[in-house]
């Protein structure tokens, strides 16, 4: 500590490489990221304002855009609700097949987005193992808007889980034992206890969740149908409208896709300051 | 015999009721998609699935893939090494915010991440004409790719080493730099054995992304056969062609991958916990 005082003028010469490491860093993220990122961004302000807002309010543009959102909202309230399940089971039981258990839910980290797609549209369609028992209660998934939550789901169900399980490793038990005391069920104990010590933890992996869904592309894609105006998601449209080289309304829908990721950027990071504090 | 339980036991019925409900639930969203992806595969039995892996689309698929990883993931490798340095070992103002800027592709969409060197690269792009007049070919080639792929797996080596080097503090590189060890010699010595494990882990998530992601090089490759398709786009081509078997055995050779990975990576986190980021050890 006396060391680190005397000599804490000469930190920057202590450790060597500043320069390189920095220099390169920005380099490459400048190179890579940020000025292909601002081509995006620049690129509304090369057409009128009037047409940028004619592209983002065209009634087709409208609808991927609910559909993307409002599915990826769902899909992140019910990975949350059974990533907490999941999670719990992982942390506090031991069962058979919990270590495989665990190991399967990074599937969709690690298995790639087409490969996810076919095989569950596949499944989920009206002759696969599952769409087959689906359709004898008059369900419809594969192909529909349902699709694209069963696609949503999948994808984010690791995010919420693994934002879970560390959490919860860490929560000590002593208020847990505090509620049984005072006469808590074990339910109450959980949901009234439990829950609100996690609660920073549920909304960052429902924040991760919900991130991840808006942006998917090609698990979705197999499953959805991609009927305008009713199954096609905003990612979807952005790739049809690049095809008719029709660039200006790719780049507006992509400009309101990274801002909704600029916002939950921010609130991901408001997240961690509040779950901080209340440590 | 009936045995005690702790107060902040479950009681059984609760304990079976939510065990049952993370099986259903991980059976129905990860365990039968991926046995439907060998069990399509094998439809008709082990032939057809050589035949479409041996197929020489595929093997351009595959070899296409392989290579854009193989530039993509070293170039990743090397900035993550250099951004965990300079974060972990320096104090500059705006280091909050770089870390940040770091994350930021992870919260894009694959499309959109396609899209952007389009806006670059492409014919109405920053650069497009004057790339046609000097017949550069960056979009529908190898470049656009390899920069697709670099941009969606861009943060994985440096949110993996970031947290493990600020967890090791400085103090082992300081007492090496004091006795005279030079900078490449400390680095070398001191701080790559202290990382190793934290960055090879880093390196399996950034490599099994470099090889199955599909929006982003989607949107720049073009989809020319045996040329610019890579393994997950040549899956899409077999799919939408009707050539379910095929589809699916190329599928399934990326599944094998995925699981391989997902091995690798609990082994890791088991066999060396205490040399990754504290978010991996359980």
């Amino acid at each position: 500590m006396t060391a680190a005082t005397i000599f804490s003028r000469s930190t920057r010469s202590r450790f060597p490489g500043f320069g390189l490491s920095l220099g390169f860093t920005l380099f490459y993220l400048t190179g890579i990221v940020l000025v292909p990122l601002l081509a995006l961004v620049l690129r509304p302000f090369s057409l009128h304002l009037e047409d940028f807002w004619a592209a983002v309010s065209a009634p087709r543009v409208l609808a991927a855009l609910r559909l993307s959102f409002g599915m990826a909202l769902a899909a992140a309230a019910i990975d949350t609700l059974f990533g907490f399940v999941v999670a719990w089971v992982l942390v506090r039981y031991r069962f058979p097949g919990k270590r495989l258990m665990d190991a399967l839910i990074d599937l969709p980290f690690a298995l790639p987005t087409a490969v996810a797609g076919i095989a569950l549209s596949t499944l989920y369609a009206p002759t696969g193992w599952v769409g087959s028992v689906l359709a004898q209660h008059g369900i419809k998934v594969a192909y529909t808007p349902w699709g694209v939550l069963v696609a949503m789901i999948f994808i984010g169900l690791p995010f919420t889980v693994r934002t879970l399980q560390p959490v919860l490793q860490d929560l000590g038990r002593d208020l847990e034992e505090a509620a049984a005391t005072l006469g808590a069920t074990r339910p109450q104990a959980i949901l009234r206890v439990v829950v609100p010590m996690m609660l920073p933890a549920l909304l960052t992996g429902a924040a991760l969740a919900f991130a991840r869904g808006v942006g998917e592309y090609g698990s979705i894609i197999f499953i959805a149908g991609n009927l305008p105006m009713k199954s096609e998601i905003a990612p979807l449209l952005i790739v049809t409208k690049l095809e008719q080289f029709d660039y200006a309304g790719a780049a507006s829908i992509g400009v309101v896709m990274l801002a909704a990721s600029f916002v939950l950027l921010l609130a991901l990071n408001g997240l961690q300051v509040w779950a901080a504090k209340r440590r | 015999m009936k045995k005690n339980r702790a107060a902040t036991d479950d009681p059984p019925l609760l304990r079976y009721l939510l065990c049952g409900i993370a099986f259903v639930f991980i059976g129905l969203f990860l365990a039968l998609p991926l046995l439907v992806v060998f069990s399509e595969a094998l439809a008709m039995g082990l032939g057809p699935v050589w035949a479409a892996v041996t197929d020489p689309d595929t093997l351009a698929a595959i070899r296409l893939s392989l290579l854009a990883a193989a530039i993509a993931v070293p170039l990743n490798t090397v900035f993550g090494i250099a951004a965990s340095w300079a974060i972990v070992k320096f104090d500059f103002p705006g280091k909050a915010f770089l870390v940040t800027l770091i994350d930021l592709p992870f919260s894009v969409s694959p499309v959109v991440a396609g899209l952007i060197y389009v806006l670059v690269f492409g014919r109405q792009g920053w650069f497009g004409s004057w790339l046609t007049d000097h017949d550069i070919h960056i979009l529908f080639a190898l470049p656009g790719i390899v920069l697709a792929t670099i941009f969606v797996t861009f943060p994985f080596v440096a949110r993996e080493l970031i947290p493990l080097m600020s967890d090791q503090g400085r103090e082992e590189e300081e007492a090496a730099l004091s006795l005279g060890a030079s900078g490449f010699a400390t680095f070398w010595r001191v701080t790559l054995p202290n990382i190793k494990w934290g960055l090879l882990y880093g390196v399996l998530l950034c490599n099994a992304r470099a090889l199955g992601e599909f929006g982003a090089v989607s949107v720049v490759s073009g989809h020319i056969r045996g040329q610019t398709n890579t393994m997950p786009l040549h899956v899409e081509l077999l799919y939408n062609n009707y050539d379910y078997v095929g589809a699916f055995s190329v599928a399934a050779l990326l599944a094998l991958l995925a699981l391989l990975t997902l091995a690798l990576k609990s082994f890791l986190e088991w066999r060396y916990a205490d040399e990754l980021a504290a978010v991996h050890r359980h």
